[in-house]
């Protein structure tokens, strides 16, 4: 004999059917949204994939058409020709140089203002953010006339520390205001109660803020990397022997081969790639989660 | 451990009108559990922070265990705080976190372990030594926030509505283990709350706090038995006291305050208020229903609230609310006999909304 739970006096109310609409269109739309995630991600990866395939491509396959997704041999002559023409291993070397003291400066002079940005009020607070991106908006031709008698006079013309000083300029904006903005979300509760249980100021700021800020600090420093890297036109007015990369490889493209400009233009994007792959880690939270 | 004095503390917030806190004096005797209640805004907070030293008075003086410390910084103050969102360093393991000041303190390492157990154990935290703060419940924060605070031995221990974010259970529980915990110690503790209940149940003594003024001071008890003022009456006790006005009069050579009709005697020391108004205080639980005499109120809403009743009754156009026992049951509408004990009444001056001492 089964037990009937229901109630035998009232029969069950006629429920209408189901609507399924509403989670297919749901799906539809999480469908759309991955194929737009596809669709730029392949409109960002693929001129580094195919820029690197061309770089370690024979010259032979490099005039094939249409080309294989697999390089059929894996040829290295182009890239070392490339890194064994005059100058271009000192120019690495002074972008890698001048992209680590730019991040080192930026973040030594620039995270304290955004420290101060995001705990203090002060009078001319917002006058004084609006004029940190102001000198973004000065172009660096005008300034490079300046630039370059200053140098010169000062004696640093033509040295990685003139590049330093000029991207860690350019990048300074930013990295005020990105380390601002994480400034803030570190609560000023944990500063206090390392204050309460003992620490300076200073150390409360070095043993409980700098830890939680890493992933923003990770940020910060990859955006003042590839803007160092990148920068061509005040590397190239500040220096003339002792080129970053970027103003090297320009000088020498234009009269180069195509093995030769492929080559150089891997060999530029990927130090900057390797830096950000090392830096990323921070950038997700360390401890799994957010802040509060 | 020490004591705690604190002298005319004034403290004014940049861009304010108002002080935060106004001339607040206070005295903690060695080892007393003191308890600031107050609503939000009431300079409560202001007044633990000056203490802590994370803000500075613009007056006054605090001093702890004999030693001016008005302008110290807070980590040569010798005290240690539990803060209202808790406050554990999301990046560093529970035992680091509570280990933290000691550390700072530079006591070697075996020393900060074994007082980190003892604190561990004492607050039910031993399986989670090792884990991140993230992977612990509001509670077990909260329990790590306190056990950051009591490893220290500190002089003054400051609790910042440690309570106030954990749900109504957890808190009711870990209310009286705290009170426990606090006895054990023994610590100076200088309590912030805006809930009357945690005051009442926690404090040796409660400090009312109302727009930067302190109100009151004295045992849980005298504070809720004698309320200072109208405000302190109407902010202990849930529901709150019952405020009424009439105007004295004298009946037989008896003086006597009329509601509109209605009256009950008044201590012969306030004959002097003959043909001015007055109010009468009285906590709904001290009235009773039924033997006739006293007041008569219309009953309007019925709440059974579980272990009583709660009645709205209406006396010539003002409202007092009465405890009843659970099993009263009444039509809304019906007359009830109120009577007042004179003893439970507190009579206050319309004016000032001061206490008036009848003894």
């Amino acid at each position: 004999m089964t037990i009937d739970v229901r109630d035998p006096v009232r029969p069950a109310p006629m429920l209408p059917p189901v609507d399924v609409a509403p989670l297919r269109r749901a799906r539809l739309r999480a469908t759309g949204v991955q194929a737009a995630c596809v669709a730029v991600s392949l409109f960002m990866a693929l001129p580094i994939v195919l820029i690197g395939l061309a770089a370690v491509s024979s010259r032979a396959a490099l005039a094939e058409f249409p080309k294989p997704l697999v390089p059929s041999e894996f040829a290295l002559d182009s890239l070392l020709s490339f890194l064994r023409a005059t100058g271009t291993l000192p120019a690495l070397g002074n972008s890698v140089l001048a992209g680590l003291y730019a991040v080192f400066w930026s973040l030594v002079v620039g995270a304290p203002a955004g420290y101060a940005l995001a705990r203090h009020a002060f009078r001319g607070k917002d006058a004084y953010q609006m004029f940190i991106l102001l000198v973004r908006a000065l172009p660096i031709v005008v300034l490079s006339v300046p630039l370059a008698t200053m140098f010169l006079r000062l004696d640093v013309y033509d040295t990685v520390l003139a590049v330093t000083l000029v991207h860690t300029a350019l990048a300074l904006p930013t990295t005020v205001l990105i380390t601002a903005s994480i400034f803030v979300s570190v609560p000023a509760d944990l500063e206090e109660a390392a204050q309460v249980f003992g620490c300076t100021r200073w150390q409360a700021a070095r043993r409980v803020v700098v830890p939680l800020a890493l992933p923003g600090l990770a940020a910060s420093s990859i955006f003042t990397f590839v803007l160092s890297w990148n920068e061509l036109l005040g590397a190239t007015v500040v220096t003339l022997g002792h080129r970053t990369l970027p103003a090297q490889v320009l000088t020498s493209l234009a009269e180069a081969s195509v093995a030769y400009r492929f080559a150089g233009g891997f060999a530029l994007i990927l130090p900057a790639l390797l830096f950000i792959f090392v830096m990323r880690r921070y950038l997700l939270n360390l401890w799994g989660t957010t802040l509060r | 451990m020490a004591e705690l004095i604190l002298r005319d503390l004034a403290k004014t917030y940049p861009g304010a009108s108002t002080r935060a806190t106004d001339d607040v004096s206070l005295d903690v005797a060695d080892g007393e559990f003191m308890v600031l209640l107050g609503p939000s805004g009431c300079g409560k907070t202001t007044l633990l922070r000056m203490v802590a030293g994370l803000e500075l008075p613009d007056a006054g003086q605090i001093v702890i265990g004999g030693k001016d410390v008005t302008y110290l910084e807070p980590r040569r103050r010798n005290l240690s705080m539990v803060f209202q969102s808790y406050a554990v360093f999301p990046n560093k393991k529970v035992a680091d976190n509570i280990g933290f000041g000691l550390r700072m303190r530079g006591v070697p390492a075996d020393g900060v372990r074994r007082k980190v157990e003892w604190a561990a154990d004492l607050l039910q935290l031993r399986p989670y030594l090792d884990r991140y703060p993230s992977r612990l419940s509001g509670g077990q924060r909260q329990r790590v926030a306190v056990a950051r605070a009591i490893v220290m031995d500190a002089d003054i221990l400051l609790m910042d509505e440690p309570l106030s974010n954990l749900d109504a259970l957890l808190r009711l529980n870990f209310r009286a283990e705290l009170k426990k915990l606090v006895a054990e110690l023994g610590t100076t503790t200088l309590y912030v709350t805006h809930d009357q209940v945690e005051a009442l149940s926690l404090g040796d003594r409660v400090a009312v706090l109302r727009d930067g003024v302190l109100v009151q001071c004295g045992p849980p008890g005298a504070v809720y038995d004698e309320p200072a003022d109208e405000f302190v009456g109407g902010f202990l006790g849930s529901p709150p006291m019952n405020f009424l006005t009439g105007t004295v009069c004298t009946d037989e050579g008896r003086p006597r305050v009329d509601f509109g009709g209605q009256s009950v005697p008044v201590p012969a020391a306030l004959s002097s208020y003959h043909g001015k108004r007055l109010r009468l205080g009285i906590r709904p639980e001290a009235i009773q229903l039924g033997d006739g005499g006293g007041l008569r109120g219309e009953l309007q809403v019925l709440e059974p609230l579980g272990a009583s009743a709660l009645l709205t009754t209406d006396v010539c156009g003002q409202t007092i609310k009465v405890q009843a026992p659970a099993t009263f049951r009444a039509e809304p509408g019906r007359r009830l006999a109120l009577r007042l004990p004179v003893d439970q009444c507190r009579w206050y001056d319309p004016e000032t909304s001061l206490l008036l001492e009848v003894r």
